[in-house]
């Protein structure tokens, strides 16, 4: 860890009750030390804004270790910046140099809504899961955890589809705004486990429509959610999730 | 008041079967009468909510985070426990309690922990059920590993992401109820009281922190499951918005506050290396299944670890302690990770840091082995620090992780306030002074799918509770003492930021409360805490309006209570005049420096009675009997 600072401009997305319409603000961010996080840094300016009278930028984060799913912003016009498979939280500023400018904004999507300057109302990604994200089995009722065997390959691929952090990251870089990664993720990850099997219809039929409902665009194969996923999430969980949608409607 | 712990009669092993047998039960068609506020979506929280509403109850469900997902269990990494014995090496129930209690350093109640242990094993049969990817053996049956302060090989995992996981599936249960109408949930809004009618608890009032609103919810019971109280250190691995508020708050109200000094320190977490630092990371406990941990044996050696030849490092933990070597129990490793560096053996450029070496591993299991097992965590260290851990080994060193201490509650999970029980980190029940990996997922899920939907039943079947609504005189007080104390948070407009305030908070915390204490240092951070928390109140600045969202009054609200509760704790440090488990009072060691305990004196739960805000609080001990479990000085040599 050898640290260095480094001085940034900010262009950052302010939008609050007194300005609806939002804007882009200019800061200095000055001897940021590169071993800081993305987070740190805004957490840096935030007591410098304070000690100068104007609110900190609101931002998301809880985790700050990249996998509460809470943190996101567009930055320089990537979704969690440039890195790969990183969430905004483990992103650090040695990725940037001395002198550069960064533009921070919010999710942009009909179905996230901003609450103020980065910060969206992602509940459409709950509802989602309502509609039919989960296994029917109360407390209580289940059989011995070994009596289901799960062939180590498909428990592997089921795990990688269920890494999904839920930040909405897909959303934010889809030019859709298009939900299938986030949902065809979590239709994939039950249907790859033989425990999953038997709501399988229902769920991906019920997964679909609400999807739609809540405002989400269609796919057009652009790729960019598995671009910009932080959990490196396969575009192919969206193929399987068609798979079982057509199965579905079929049968 | 006299702590009743209601633990049942008869053998160990019996209890509690018999008490789910003697609890009264409420009729199936009555559940849908009943109301029950959840606080908490964590994995105690959520999975009491599903729970609850599958039996009939109408619940709310309320998280601060903006949905229930990303509750602070979400980041839990290396696994859970239970007593399966599918690796056939010996454990069992009963093993699995005597590790618990033996790990906890003789300070949890032998029938609790029991019942966990006996827990242990649906919960991995219900969460296999719900759909949680757990790791797989070729044949593809459920794999497992070790733990710290076991020998055996009990912990089930998935990847570096365990909680996540289990969380996911409590979750996807309580989404499962929210669609049949049975939860609703309410996520962005703080607990900021609780509601008292007829002295039992019948409601909360939280804070919209959206719109800055202050609402009032009623409900025949409340169930608090709001994490641990870490941040009270500013630094620690807890999720940000970790708070003792909720607590705090109910302890104000009347519940007891037990055992608030019991603070885990994890012994492998990423160091500090800057004042900016918001929070630490944990690497998971797992990783010392096959990193080894070492030092330098000259003190002040600076050489790059690559240019320090075998001969001249200390394995310390497995010299000093040849039968767990690298997997002794938390507190054993943190406090000698300490000695090391204090003995100026300490690594990196703050000397404050030991490695943590998969050389040997990485030879032995081949890159790709260790990959497949801690993959995720050495990415997480690699992003963190820029030093890749395949080929350096990692620097660690011990950090805040977990609180022990907690709301009292009796076997029924309830706490002196009747109506309120307390589930999952944020009560103090089963894990001693000192808690064991694995086992705090283990109890969060047992307290929510296993016990509290039983001993909530007993409650309300058993008690008279007359109507009472949200606009009853009591909740409209509640809401005026918080507005009172928001506005006065916002008009002093002073020097110093909520963070700056928190920060020295947590400084005085770790130096005087945290892996050593002793009575000077406790007396010093006494008084230093109460001058801190006067210049809060007159110079702290809390920018922005009431009715918004605002992260800063929110935080500033948290850090006011850790002020108030740090004072607590440390009173509760100075009062405990022997060490055990996490609890290590410079004082009170055997020779080889390990936790002396006064088992005459202090073989008691401690429980604090809060008497007002100019008065102190008053002790209540609960003493502990071990029937099954010798007494004995721990050893893990
Ligand atoms: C990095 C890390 C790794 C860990 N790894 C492991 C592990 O491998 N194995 C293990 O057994 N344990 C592990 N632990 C410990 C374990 O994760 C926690 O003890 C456990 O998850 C706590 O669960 P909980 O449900 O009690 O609380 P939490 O998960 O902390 O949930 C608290 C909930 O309460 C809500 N809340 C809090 N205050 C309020 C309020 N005032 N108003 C409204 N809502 C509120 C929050 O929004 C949240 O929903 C780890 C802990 C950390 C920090
Ligand atoms: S803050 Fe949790 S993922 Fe970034």
């Amino acid at each position: 860890m050898s640290s260095k600072t480094i001085n940034l401009t900010l262009k950052v997305w302010r939008q609050n009750r007194k300005n609806p319409a939002g804007d882009l603000e200019t800061y200095q961010a000055n001897d940021i030390s590169t071993d800081m996080s993305f987070l740190e840094m805004i957490d840096v300016v935030n007591e410098q804004l304070t000690e100068q009278g104007i609110e900190p930028i609101a931002f998301d984060h809880d985790c700050r270790e990249g996998i509460c799913g809470m943190c996101g912003a567009v930055v320089n016009g990537r979704a969690h910046g440039h890195m790969p498979e990183t969430t905004l939280c483990q992103l650090h500023m040695r990725h940037f140099k001395d002198g550069n400018t960064i533009v921070i904004e919010p999710w942009r999507a009909t179905a996230f809504p901003v609450v103020k300057d980065l910060v969206v109302d992602r509940g459409a990604l709950d509802k989602i899961i309502q509609a039919g994200g989960y296994i029917s089995v109360n407390a209580g009722g289940a059989q011995d955890g070994n009596t289901i065997p799960v062939p180590k390959e498909n428990a592997e691929k089921a795990f990688n589809a269920a890494a999904c952090i839920g930040c909405g990251a897909c959303v934010a870089a889809c030019p859709n705004a298009s939900a299938m990664l986030f949902t065809g993720a979590k239709i994939s990850h039950l249907a790859l486990l033989p425990q999953g099997k038997p709501g399988a219809k229902r769920r991906a039929l019920s997964m679909v429509r609400a999807m739609d409902e809540l405002g989400f665009g269609n796919c057009s194969n652009e790729a960019e959610c598995e671009a910009e996923c932080p959990k490196g999430i396969s575009i192919t969980e969206i193929a399987r999730m068609n798979r079982e949608f057509i199965k579905a409607a079929f049968s | 008041m006299t702590l009743e712990s209601k633990i049942p009669s008869g053998p160990v092993h019996e209890k509690w079967d018999r008490h789910r047998f003697e609890l009264k039960l409420v009729n199936p068609a009555n559940k849908k009468k009943f109301d029950i506020i959840v606080v908490g979506t964590g994995l105690a929280g959520a999975s009491a909510a599903a729970t609850l509403a599958e039996l009939g109850y109408n619940v709310k469900n309320f998280c601060i985070q903006d949905s229930p997902r990303r509750a602070h269990s979400i980041a839990a990494q290396g696994g859970i426990n239970a007593a399966k014995n599918y690796a056939n090496d010996g454990d069992s129930i009963w093993r699995l309690f005597y590790d618990t209690v033996k790990g906890g350093d003789f300070r949890a109640r032998e029938a609790n922990v029991y019942r966990l242990a006996q827990l242990s094993v649906n919960i991995i049969d219900q969460c296999v059920a719900q759909g949680v990817p757990f790791a797989r053996e070729y044949g593809g049956l459920l794999d497992n590993r070790s733990f710290g302060g076991a020998q055996v090989s009990r912990t089930f995992y998935a990847k570096g992401q365990t909680g996540q996981q289990l969380l996911l599936g409590a979750y996807s249960a309580l989404m499962r109820q929210v669609s049949a109408g049975k939860v609703e949930i309410f996520p962005r809004r703080e607990m900021l009281d609780v509601v008292l009618a007829d002295g039992r608890a019948r409601g909360i009032v939280t804070r919209n922190l959206v719109t800055g609103e202050l609402e009032s919810y009623s409900a025949h019971a409340v169930v608090l499951a709001t994490g641990g109280y870490g941040n009270v250190y500013f630094l620690s691995t807890n999720a940000m918005s970790s708070n003792v508020s909720a607590s705090y708050r109910c302890y104000k109200k009347g519940a007891y506050f037990a055992n608030p000094c019991f603070t885990q320190i994890h012994p492998t977490c990423i160091p500090v290396h800057g004042t900016y630092q918001s929070k630490l990371t944990l690497m998971s406990e797992s990783l010392r299944n096959d990193g080894r941990v070492w030092v330098p044996k000259e003190a002040g050696d600076k050489r790059p670890p690559e240019q320090i030849p075998e001969s001249e490092r200390d394995y310390y933990l497995e010299r000093k302690y040849p039968s767990f070597g690298n997997l002794v129990p938390r507190d054993v490793a943190s406090r000698n990770a300490k000695d090391q560096c204090d003995q100026g053996k300490g690594v990196g450029e703050t000397g404050l840091a030991v490695y943590l070496d998969f050389a040997d591993a990485i030879a032995r299991d081949g890159r790709e082995a260790i990959a497949a097992k801690y993959g995720n965590l050495f990415e997480m260290y690699e992003k963190i620090t820029g030093e890749d851990p395949y080929v350096t080994p990692m620097k660690i060193y011990p950090a805040v992780h977990y609180t022990m201490g907690g709301l009292w509650v009796d076997y029924n999970l309830m706490t002196t306030i009747d109506g309120l029980f307390a589930l999952g980190e944020s009560n103090f029940s089963d894990h001693g002074s000192n808690r064991l990996g694995a086992s705090a997922l283990m109890q969060g899920l047992a307290d929510g799918y296993f016990i509290i939907p039983y001993t909530i039943g007993g409650y309300l079947a058993g008690t008279r509770l007359p109507d009472v609504d949200a606009s009853a005189p009591q909740f409209k007080e509640a809401e005026a003492k918080i507005r009172e104390q928001v506005d006065r948070l916002l008009s002093i407009r002073g020097k110093r930021t909520v963070m700056d305030f928190h920060r020295s908070l947590g400084k005085i915390m770790w130096d005087h409360c945290g892996i050593a204490r002793d009575e000077q240092g406790l007396e010093k951070a006494r008084q230093m805490i109460a001058e801190l928390r006067e210049e809060f109140w007159e110079n702290v600045n809390v920018p922005g309006d009431a009715a918004d969202f605002n992260q800063a009054l929110e935080n500033a609200g948290r850090v006011a209570d850790f002020m108030e509760f740090g004072e607590l704790m440390v009173k509760d440090a100075l009062d405990r005049k022997e060490s055990c488990g996490c609890h290590f009072n410079t004082a009170y060691q055997t020779e080889d420096h390990e936790a002396l305990r006064d088992d005459e004196n202090y073989c008691n739960v401690s429980a604090w009675e809060y008497t007002g805000p100019d008065s102190d609080p008053v002790l209540h001990t609960e003493p502990l009997t071990f029937e099954n479990v010798e007494l004995t000085q721990r050893s893990y040599k």
